[in-house]
């Protein structure tokens, strides 16, 4: 598939952006929806936004890059999220990546080159009553241990 | 009662997290297949606040408060517990007094929480707007819509004696009337639901057990100062809350209790969801505003405030979610009946998330002057593992630590500031002995240095700077004159900065180098961590009288720094030791130690 197609926005994509378009401060809800259907945005989709609002590119460049929740790159098929909230910092979640890094062989924010997995850390995810807490792709594993980390990752294998 | 039993599930983020959809699911068809579906309701309600027990699932009337539970104990509860009437004993909180700790009364967890803002939270279906109704949901709404004129609401919370439950602890009332004396026509309400404190939850555990709350409450502000619009500013990392306050609002609409001509009283109210993109800074309310319009969140200069001049440039209310949900109970029960909860300086209750190094971690809320040791103790069970209290921080990254010496300080949130913390938004974090003090700062300090959105020197450069002092002080490359000097850029900070990120990110350090100058000593004169937390500061060794030559150790060691013969003393080479710990772990016999 070449990069422009993978990028196409869907009609579903399209009408919301429509819909949006003429209400206040839409951008940021519009580039939630582009991160939603296409897991990050990229060059030519900030480009389409861009057209279909009417706004700068650099004005989409400035909000994208301010906001941590966007991301500028394809994350992995299964996005790897440590909690590294205070709650699962001091229930050991430090260790937890490090063994996530060592067994994926990448760092936090990098991608396997197989492209099935990723590894983020984000910020309180709002379980921290099950310290230390990861998330694979919406499903939540709360207090994980390091000899749990193998079979997590083989059951997304 | 409609039903015979009522089956309360918790689905609240943690015990959705633990499958309790399919405990919900299994029990549904538990129920039809044994023939009591007609006799039995199963609910799914939001938090129960008990998290770290969870998957929690209640049965009425008897009170019977399962905890831990599995999908497949919904064939026992339905056959034993509905069915013979015996409880399951082995799923009842602590079955080792099996009977006397199984009511939710007599759980010591609750016993000292009274519950105004969690009131529905584990009580109702959130998804099912008739359930709040029942509960006298929308009361308040008709009575400040039909009963009160604007100034009647405001007073009504200036009898309350409410304050903002965000952090700031502003006297709520008299932002409604600010706002309502600015002469506009179009005013706006915000709801501030970014909850950006890490390891803090309250707002959405209220958010995904009790939209409506927070709704009926916007929609009275919306009459009290004359707005007729009102916008949910809501973190995208929660998707559980976002979906049932839509399913609320819908409802709300389809009823008439939102939209065009509520109740029939002509007055029109409607709100809208927006989305946050996980920037810390965006729970400051200017930066916020910034944010629903579109654009990057800075915090802007105040005055002008937002009661004045807000979201686009309109007169604005914005409140925490907390705040919102103390408000329908106000209008109902009065102003007076609320201010008798709670201290001189703070009326009503808070809601905490305890978390960290506690036995019971989960959702507490107490009235307003219950002591800290009461919390961590009385209510949190204490520390877990058998291990030391040392300290709990309140306010998140811009509080302070609170030791052993102060726990028994009533909390209100002049108390706390007089303390060395504050109150903050709720999270409440607790540390044993095996925490390192200076490390928790670096924690917090590389948090907000972060969340910095970089727009004036003091917080982008001060930060910075206390970051790189600390990471050399846990490194072991301290000198003494840096305590000096993280005092005095923290004070620069806390006068320099233009909003309260920067002013307060040096709060951690200062309150922690006052309360544990001794801890910050050592690591820089002994070059020691005390609790063995900072690895440059560290060394493993083998006890000669413990160790009996196993070789256990020698074998894990990944850089093979560890040497012996079989049923000799074994001896760590410190110049290869990588310090992982790795022996520790391994050794059975408790030969390795680490100082
Ligand atoms: C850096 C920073 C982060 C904040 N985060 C939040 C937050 O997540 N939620 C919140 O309600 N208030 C937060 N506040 C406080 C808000 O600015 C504001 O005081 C609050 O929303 C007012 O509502 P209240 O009067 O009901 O407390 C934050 C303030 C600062 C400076
Ligand atoms: S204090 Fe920090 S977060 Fe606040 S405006 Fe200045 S740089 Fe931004
Ligand atoms: S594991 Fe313990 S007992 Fe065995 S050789 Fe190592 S230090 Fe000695
Ligand atoms: S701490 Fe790790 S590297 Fe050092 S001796 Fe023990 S196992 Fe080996
Ligand atoms: S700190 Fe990790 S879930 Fe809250
Ligand atoms: S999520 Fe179930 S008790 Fe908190």
């Amino acid at each position: 598939m070449s990069e422009s197609n993978e990028n196409k926005f869907s009609p579903e994509l399209l009408s919301f952006i429509n819909e949006w378009k003429d209400k206040p401060g839409n951008l940021i809800m519009v580039l939630h929806k582009v991160q939603e259907e296409q897991d990050y945005i990229s060059r030519e989709a900030a480009d389409q936004v861009a057209a279909l609002l009417d706004v700068p590119l650099a004005t989409i460049w400035g909000v994208v890059s301010f906001y941590h929740f966007f991301k500028l790159t394809k994350p992995g098929k299964h996005n790897i999220q440590i909690c590294m909230g205070t709650a699962c910092y001091l229930k050991g979640a430090q260790p937890l990546i490090d063994e996530l890094a060592k067994q994926l062989a990448i760092e936090v924010n990098e991608v396997t080159d197989d492209g099935l997995f990723s590894l983020e850390a984000v910020r309180c995810v709002g379980c921290c009553g099950l310290a230390p807490v990861l998330t694979v792709g919406g499903e939540v594993f709360g207090k994980v241990t390091k000899d749990q980390i193998a079979g997590i990752i083989a059951k997304y294998k | 009662m409609a039903f015979r039993n009522y089956i309360l599930v918790c689905g609240g983020t943690a015990c959705e997290s633990s499958r309790a959809d399919q405990i919900y699911q299994n029990l549904i068809k538990e129920c039809k297949d044994q023939g009591v579906a007609d006799e039995v309701q199963v609910i799914k309600t939001g938090c129960f606040g008990f998290c770290e027990q969870g998957p929690i699932v209640k049965v009425l009337p008897e009170d019977s408060f399962y905890v831990k539970v599995s999908p497949k104990d919904a064939h026992e509860i339905i056959a034993e517990h509905i069915i013979k009437g015996r409880e399951v004993t082995r799923l009842l909180y602590d079955k080792s007094e099996s009977r006397k700790h199984a009511k939710v009364e007599d759980i010591q967890f609750y016993q000292k929480q009274f519950r105004i803002v969690l009131r529905n939270c584990g009580f109702i279906d959130p998804e099912n707007i008739d359930e709040y109704i029942a509960r006298e949901g929308y009361e308040a709404l008709e009575k400040a819509l039909f009963e009160m004129t604007g100034d009647d609401i405001i007073e009504e919370l200036k009898t309350a004696g409410l304050r903002g439950r965000g952090g700031a602890g502003f006297p709520t009332w008299m932002k409604w009337n600010f706002t309502k004396q600015a002469e506009n026509d179009v005013k706006y309400v915000v709801c501030n639901a970014d909850e950006g404190d890490p390891g803090a939850y309250m707002d959405r555990s209220t958010l995904e057990g009790d939209p409506h709350s927070v709704l009926e409450a916007m929609t009275i502000c919306g009459k009290a100062i004359g707005a007729q619009k009102g916008y949910i500013y809501i973190r995208a990392e929660y998707p559980l809350a976002i979906n049932r306050l839509e399913i609320a609002m819908a409802q709300a609409r389809e009823y008439g209790l939102l939209g065009k001509n509520i109740l029939g009283s002509g007055f029109d109210f409607d709100i809208e969801i927006r989305l946050g993109a996980g920037a810390f800074v965006c729970g400051e309310e200017t930066a916020l505003l910034q944010s629903i319009e579109g654009h990057r969140g800075m915090p802007q200069p105040r005055p002008p405030f937002p009661a004045v001049k807000g979201l686009w440039g309109k007169p604005t209310v914005i409140n925490n979610v907390e705040t919102w949900a103390n408000i329908p109970v106000i209008i109902s029960k009065g102003g007076n009946w609320f201010s008798k909860i709670g201290t001189a300086d703070s009326k009503g209750t808070k809601v905490f998330a305890l978390t960290g190094k506690i036995r019971n971690s989960g959702l507490v809320e107490v009235p307003m002057g219950t002591t800290l040791r009461e919390i961590v103790f009385d209510i949190g069970g204490g520390i877990a593992n058998g291990r030391k209290f040392k300290a709990v921080q309140t306010g998140g990254p811009s509080g302070g630590v609170i030791t052993d010496a102060d726990l028994d300080t009533p909390i209100d949130f002049g108390s706390l500031v007089r303390i060395g913390s504050m109150m903050g938004s709720g999270g409440m974090i607790v540390m044993d002995e095996d925490d390192c003090i200076v490390d928790v700062a670096k924690f917090y300090l590389n948090f907000t240095v972060d969340e910095s959105c970089g727009k004036c020197a003091p917080c982008r450069i001060g930060g910075r700077s206390l970051c790189n002092i600390l990471e050399k002080i846990t490194l072991g490359n301290g000198v003494p004159e840096d305590l000096e000097a993280m005092a005095t850029i923290g004070k620069a900070m806390r006068v320099g900065s233009l909003c309260a990120l920067g002013q307060t990110a040096p709060n951690p350090i200062l309150s922690s180098m006052k309360f544990f100058g001794e801890e910050y000593r050592a690591h820089i004169e002994d070059k020691s961590c005390p609790s063995g937390t900072c690895k440059n500061l560290v060394t493993y060794s083998i006890l000669a009288d413990k160790c009996i030559g196993c070789t256990a150790c020698a074998r894990k060691c990944p850089v093979g720094a560890i040497t012996g013969e079989k049923k000799q003393l074994h001896i760590i080479d410190q110049n290869t030791c990588i310090k992982c710990g790795v022996c520790l772990e391994t050794c059975k016999f408790g030969a390795v130690v680490v100082q």
